[in-house]
């Protein structure tokens, strides 16, 4: 934030204090209670808490060491589901960032500006739409009488339906393309936004070099718009470990749980249906541990490669 | 934003590729919206039709708007469809003016104590309990499982939002606050009469991320209550979609290639399928209905998103 200059004088009287305090005392006692006062609930992840406890007991339950860091990664269902995390996040990206941004290029090239905004207006769509209501139509669209099957049997691929969702080894495929579906349009914004920022002299001096089309995207829009990609690549590392809970909850099933649970679901059975207070936190931190430490890694390194990063 | 560029000349020789490339984004457009159309399509096909001869695809066979009226006089979604409509209508204006009065204090350069409310700031930002802390703080403040788990935690917006109101309110010349300053204006009036007017966009943009935000939200209700009437549409249809699906998914499994017993088990539950698509195309509907006009209210919003951002 820029900072400024202190204006002398008016803006020092003590009524212009009261006033602009009183302004920010609503937000500021909200802030601390439902921000700042949650994180002591981290001490809980070294702690033998008792439900019955209460609030006070998160502060006089007794210390648990690293106790239940050990049980959760003693738990062979753990290292399960840091794959799945992992695994679709990672695939998902490398997926999702190079076909936003290729669709972004591609956006740009429409000649005809209402054609332009249509795309646009219509791929945004889904982004406002609940996974909810989203992963509902997904799960539809792949029972066993739903389109993809008839589709997929009239075209021959094979000759008896797939039932995707009670299948483990397709719910990777289904959460990754499905987000894609849903997000590729918005992820454009940015992309959109930075390329409409680039000179437009460069585009003319490369066609007169005589530069085509693929070559200007190439060498003239991608390298313009690189601390865009950069941001979004370092966000994309530091979310590595949170999924979308909503997406992952919804399409989730008793039969694809194998390839289905990842961090965020564990969290809530463990803490909220178990209700192993300590196990739920610890999980928490570690995942806000490796988070915060991947989020300082990717910035450093791009700092390092690219010379521009987050902070 | 600035206005969008003039249709471009298209060459003779880029006709081709303009032709590919139009196909493309039509198909596209055609993956994106299909998801919706498909449900709105076989909510108001008859339930008897769907169970012979499976779903529709482009257009209703057997046009009812049966299930339809089954969803709009069942008394536990009408209250699901108040409590959400009430809660969304609520957090939105709210947290937004809480939040823009917030920041409003905040973006005083005269303010005291700044640095000491950036370090809060910034430590809600970056920093968060988990749910079970959420979960112990709303049993000791007693709103769990009452509809103020809804309200209260979501009164403040949260300090990126104030970031972005504040580089809003940057753009606003210092000499309107200082001429209002010599008329003897007191802090409020120059919020309401002079910020906010001139804040419209931004106020827009964040409201309407907050209305859809809040709209679509299941985890609150999933987490923090338990009562079935404090049920929001969203929630009530992630619970019919996982109890109706687990259930149709463990007999299809069980009668994998037996083709007659995949008919039967379609049968018995086609009928609520169609109600329960009707129930998701209720719970997507009113997004769908204002979102061509809100469009261009959130493509700014996320601009000067990004320019902090």
């Amino acid at each position: 934030m820029a900072k400024r200059k202190k204006a002398a004088g008016p803006g020092n009287e003590l009524g212009v204090q009261v006033q602009l305090h009183s302004m920010m005392l609503p937000g500021l006692l909200l802030m601390i209670m439902f921000n700042v006062v949650p994180l002591f609930g981290l001490i809980l992840a070294f702690k033998n808490y008792k439900v019955t406890s209460g609030i006070a007991g998160i502060f006089t339950s007794p210390f648990y060491g690293v106790q239940n860091f050990k049980i959760i990664f003693a738990n062979h269902d753990f290292m399960n589901m840091l794959r799945n995390t992992l695994g679709i996040n990672l695939i998902g990206q490398l997926v999702s960032i190079p076909l936003t941004i290729a669709l972004a290029l591609f956006i740009n090239e429409i000649a005809h500006t209402s054609m332009r905004n249509t795309v646009k207006t219509v791929t945004y769509m889904p982004h406002f739409i609940s996974w909810v209501v989203f992963g509902t139509i997904v799960i539809n669209l792949l029972t066993s009488d739903g389109a993809i099957n008839k589709i997929l049997m009239a075209m021959g691929a094979y000759d008896k339906p797939i039932i995707y969702m009670a299948q483990p080894n397709y719910f990777w495929t289904i959460s990754i393309v499905s987000s894609l579906i849903k997000e590729i349009g918005w992820g454009t914004i940015l992309y959109t936004a930075a390329i409409s920022g680039v000179d437009g002299a460069l585009y003319e001096a490369a066609e007169i070099e005589g530069a085509g089309r693929y070559r200007k995207m190439w060498y003239i829009t991608l390298p313009c718009i690189r601390n865009t990609i950069t941001i979004m690549i370092i966000f994309a590392v530091a979310g590595i470990m949170n999924n979308n809970f909503d997406q992952i909850y919804v399409l989730q099933n008793a039969f694809n749980l194998e390839r289905s649970e990842v961090i965020d679901t564990y969290i809530y059975k463990v803490g909220l249906q178990q209700l192993q207070f300590g196990m739920a936190s610890a999980i928490n931190i570690f995942k806000s541990v490796i988070a915060l430490a991947l989020l300082f890694t990717a910035n450093f390194a791009s700092r390092k490669l690219t010379d521009s990063g987050l902070f | 934003m600035e206005k969008a560029p003039k249709t471009r000349v298209v060459r003779k020789s880029d006709r081709p590729f303009m032709g590919v490339l139009y196909f493309c984004m039509v198909l596209l457009m055609f993956l994106t919206v299909y998801p919706m159309w498909y449900s709105i399509v076989n909510s108001v096909n008859s339930a008897a039709d769907l169970a012979q001869n499976g779903y529709a695809y482009l257009w209703p066979r057997d046009f009812t708007l049966d299930s339809w009226k089954a969803v709009t006089r069942d008394p536990v979604i009408l209250q699901a469809f108040f409590i959400t409509v009430s809660r969304t209508v609520l957090v939105t204006v709210l947290q937004t003016l809480i939040t823009a009065m917030f920041a409003y204090g905040f973006s005083r350069p005269y303010l005291r104590g700044k640095k000491l409310y950036s370090v809060i700031g910034f430590i809600s930002m970056y920093l968060n309990g988990g749910v079970i802390a959420y979960f112990i703080l709303y049993n000791t403040l007693k709103i769990y499982n009452t509809y103020w788990v809804y309200i209260i935690p979501a009164l403040f917006g949260g300090f990126y939002n104030v970031i972005i109101f504040n580089a809003n309110y940057k753009s606003i010349p210092d000499a309107l606050f200082e001429s209002a300053k010599i008329d003897g204006a007191s802090e409020y009036r120059i919020f309401f009469q002079i910020v906010m007017p001139l804040s419209k966009p931004v106020l827009s943009a964040l409201g309407i991320f907050t209305a859809v935000g809040t709209w679509n939200d299941y985890s609150a209700t999933l987490y923090f209550t338990r009562t079935s009437s404090l049920q929001t549409l969203s929630y009530y249809l992630l619970s019919i979609t996982k109890s109706s699906k687990a259930a149709e998914e463990l007999q299809k499994a069980m009668s994998v290639g037996v083709a007659a017993n995949l008919g039967n088990v379609v049968s018995q539950s086609s009928n609520f399928r169609t109600i329960e698509l009707a129930c998701m195309v209720l719970a997507a509907l009113p997004l769908i209905i204002v979102y061509p006009f809100l469009q261009k209210f959130f493509e700014k919003g996320m601009m000067i998103g990004s320019v902090k951002g």
